[in-house]
């Protein structure tokens, strides 16, 4: 080995490192992404889930016991509701993930014992969520004795609690991110990369033309990974869709849509396909760590909450999940849908205005 | 507008300046150039012919100077342009990835040629440009001249009136380059105006019309023969026994613009001035030499030209 030689390379890979300035930014980009988003935002301690209440027993112990539960910390307890159907209908659009219902003779359960005094119904979409609040079961009741199991912790939409059943859904979302991103971030760059760009901007094709033609193949091709998922986890997995079949697939659609154009977008910003494909990179971490799929959106200080609320995953975690697994419709998640579509519009039209049919 | 009678002119341009940063790529460059007809660029590498040429067809936005192409003001009316015009950039810009037949399949649509006259005219560039053989084999996959020819052919495809060509044959054999310039003739015959950028002299004298750029700067225009012409008496042929000690000392002097060994003998471009005396006068002493005087040809145009044009820089 000649050092010379050996010098001179690693002198040269120095000098094209530190003129690529995005590559250069990653290096100090995503190491600082991972590390603010997994020590500040991730938190699997979670603590104020979304809550509500029926009263029915209105007694001075049933107020006893939700102060009890609120002295937790565990639930963050929202305006009160006056019947277990309104709960349900909240748990299934999403809004609470806990519902805690005290019975009308509550007074009377608490005497004799029989059954459990107080009823906490979990939304089982989420396993962090799900642990969280069995810890429930452990809050003390008024006049409380051994052997007295007096809260029922139930599990909505996942009994069993099987592992597969929360993940499935949120998978989607995952391998469509990937996979279209990546894709169509490349896909301008290559042409630019490659020469192709000089020739296509020489000729009428319009902007919209070029963006929407290298968009619209994808969507088919996110479609058939929806279905691949979804066979899948209903054969090997039995992961149940609830909802119906083709809400899932228009929530698909729309988050589809919004993945390309965020693709397109990182393609008009990077230079060269490796630039495409850390930028992909750079937007998937939070994706996959503030949506809500690995990590329970309620443990997510303010801050990581807001930054997720922007990312597209976010919304489609919480239309599939509530579509698949709680059986809820689109119409139970309008702002889901709504945010999904913004989003797909607006990176569109900055992509298509950012790609000039000029050279300078 | 461009049907206005008595407009024979396809580009007409008016002070045409591109600058990048500090650097001036295109520096006031005025243009008639007429229909019909092949008008080289000739210049060396980073003389701005392909600045110009991308103003030209609105690919780049002039930083100062008027343009007018096909009677479309630019880079305004660029768009509407690029209906009109056929560009074949310097690097292959077709799909390596995509076969002959589906490249040109692409670019007729791209150019919206009617789908009933896509196929058949696909048809008639691929045989006139000899790529039958060839119209399922991926572009990337092609020789220097198959790719020249199938990029020509995707840059006629829609039948432009104006056809610009950034050094169209730095990347092929001989045989092929006269082929190409032939189909260049071609389709000038046929109402075309051709634009063409070269580094190549011979290439060069092929054009009807010609512009010498020389640092961004226009250094002269006219046809080959003109500008040959407008070098009268001033390239002289001298055989000598010590060309190199002749070269240096002919090279010394300021009335001497250039020298070029050919084989036993030294082409010197001389200044107006200087006779067969005063250029015997600069050889080393007792020098023996044969002088005689000969044709101007493009070479020594150029070196003239950008001679001039280096003095006036300083």
């Amino acid at each position: 080995m000649n050092t010379t030689r050996l010098f001179a390379i690693i002198l040269k890979e120095l000098r094209q490192l530190r003129r690529d300035r995005l590559t250069f930014g990653m290096i100090l980009g995503i190491p600082t992404l991972q590390l603010l988003l997994f020590g500040y935002a991730i938190n699997l301690d979670i603590r104020h889930i979304d809550t509500a209440i029926v009263d029915q027993a209105q007694t001075v112990h049933s107020r006893e016991i939700i102060a009890a539960l609120d002295a937790t910390g565990v639930v963050r307890l929202k305006s009160p509701v006056s019947t277990p159907e309104q709960l349900g209908d909240l748990l299934r659009k999403g809004r609470i993930n806990i519902g805690i219902v005290l019975p009308r003779d509550l007074e009377h359960r608490l005497e004799i014992r029989d059954r459990p005094a107080l009823q906490v119904m979990v939304d089982g979409s989420d396993q962090t969520v799900q642990a969280a609040a069995r810890q429930l079961a452990a809050i003390p009741l008024p006049g409380m004795r051994a052997n007295y199991q007096g809260v029922e912790v139930v599990n909505f939409y996942n009994p069993e609690r099987r592992a597969p059943v929360n993940t499935v859904p949120g998978l989607i979302g995952v391998i469509l991110t990937m996979t279209l991103v990546m894709f169509t971030a490349i896909a301008l760059v290559r042409e630019r990369e490659r020469g192709n760009m000089e020739m296509l901007i020489a000729t009428p094709v319009s902007p919209w033309e070029l963006t929407l033609g290298k968009v619209l193949p994808f969507v088919a091709i996110g479609l058939v990974q929806v279905t691949v998922v979804l066979l899948l986890g209903k054969l090997v997995f039995s992961v149940p869709v609830r909802g119906l079949l083709i809400e899932v697939y228009a929530a698909a659609l729309l988050f589809i849509m919004a993945n390309l154009s965020l693709g397109i977008l990182l393609s008009t910003l990077a230079r060269s396909q490796f630039q495409a494909m850390q930028l992909a990179f750079f937007v998937f971490l939070p994706q996959i760590l503030l949506s809500g799929f690995m990590f329970p959106y309620a443990g997510m200080p303010p801050a990581a909450q807001w930054i997720a609320e922007v990312l597209p995953m976010t919304h489609f975690i919480r239309l599939i999940r509530g579509i698949m697994l709680r059986g809820a419709g689109l119409a139970d998640l309008p702002m889901d849908m709504l945010a999904l579509a913004i989003i797909a519009v607006v990176l569109l039209v900055i992509s298509t205005r950012r790609i000039s049919k000029r050279l300078d | 507008m461009d049907d206005n009678p008595g407009s024979d002119l396809a580009i007409r341009a008016h002070g045409l300046t591109r600058r990048f940063g500090t650097l001036v790529a295109v520096d006031h460059i005025d243009l008639s150039i007429p229909r019909g007809q092949v008008y080289g660029f000739l210049g060396p590498n980073g003389s701005g012919k392909s600045t110009t040429l991308r103003m030209l067809c609105g690919l780049l936005t002039p930083s100062a100077g008027d343009v007018e192409v096909l009677g479309l003001r630019i880079p305004a009316e660029a768009e509407a342009l690029k209906r009109r015009i056929g560009y074949m950039t310097q690097k292959f810009s077709l799909y390596e990835d995509l076969t002959v037949l589906e490249n040109l399949q692409f670019l007729a649509a791209i150019h919206d040629l009617p789908r009933a006259r896509a196929a058949p005219r696909v048809q008639e560039v691929m045989d006139r440009y000899d790529l039958n053989g060839q119209r399922k084999q991926l572009a990337g996959t092609l020789s220097g001249g198959q790719r020249q020819r199938l990029a020509l052919a995707g840059s006629v495809l829609h039948e432009p009136e104006l056809l610009l060509l950034d050094e169209p044959t730095s990347a092929v054999d001989p045989e092929s380059r006269r082929n190409f310039w032939a189909s260049l003739f071609e389709l000038a015959d046929a109402g075309t105006t051709l634009l063409v950028s070269t580094h190549y002299m011979d290439e060069a004298e092929r054009c009807h019309r010609l512009a010498i750029l020389e640092s961004g700067r226009l250094v002269a225009d006219g046809t080959p023969q003109a500008l040959c012409e407008a070098l009268p008496g001033r390239v002289w042929l001298l055989q000598t026994a010590q060309t190199r000690m002749a070269e240096a000392a002919l090279r010394a002097s300021n009335e001497v613009l250039g020298v070029a060994q050919i084989g036993n003998s030294l082409r010197v471009l001389a200044e107006p001035g200087l006779d067969e005396t005063g250029l015997r006068r600069l050889l080393p002493d007792g020098a023996a030499a044969r002088i005689e005087i000969v044709a101007a040809n493009l070479e020594d145009v150029f070196v003239a030209a950008t001679h001039i044009a280096r003095k006036d820089a300083a």
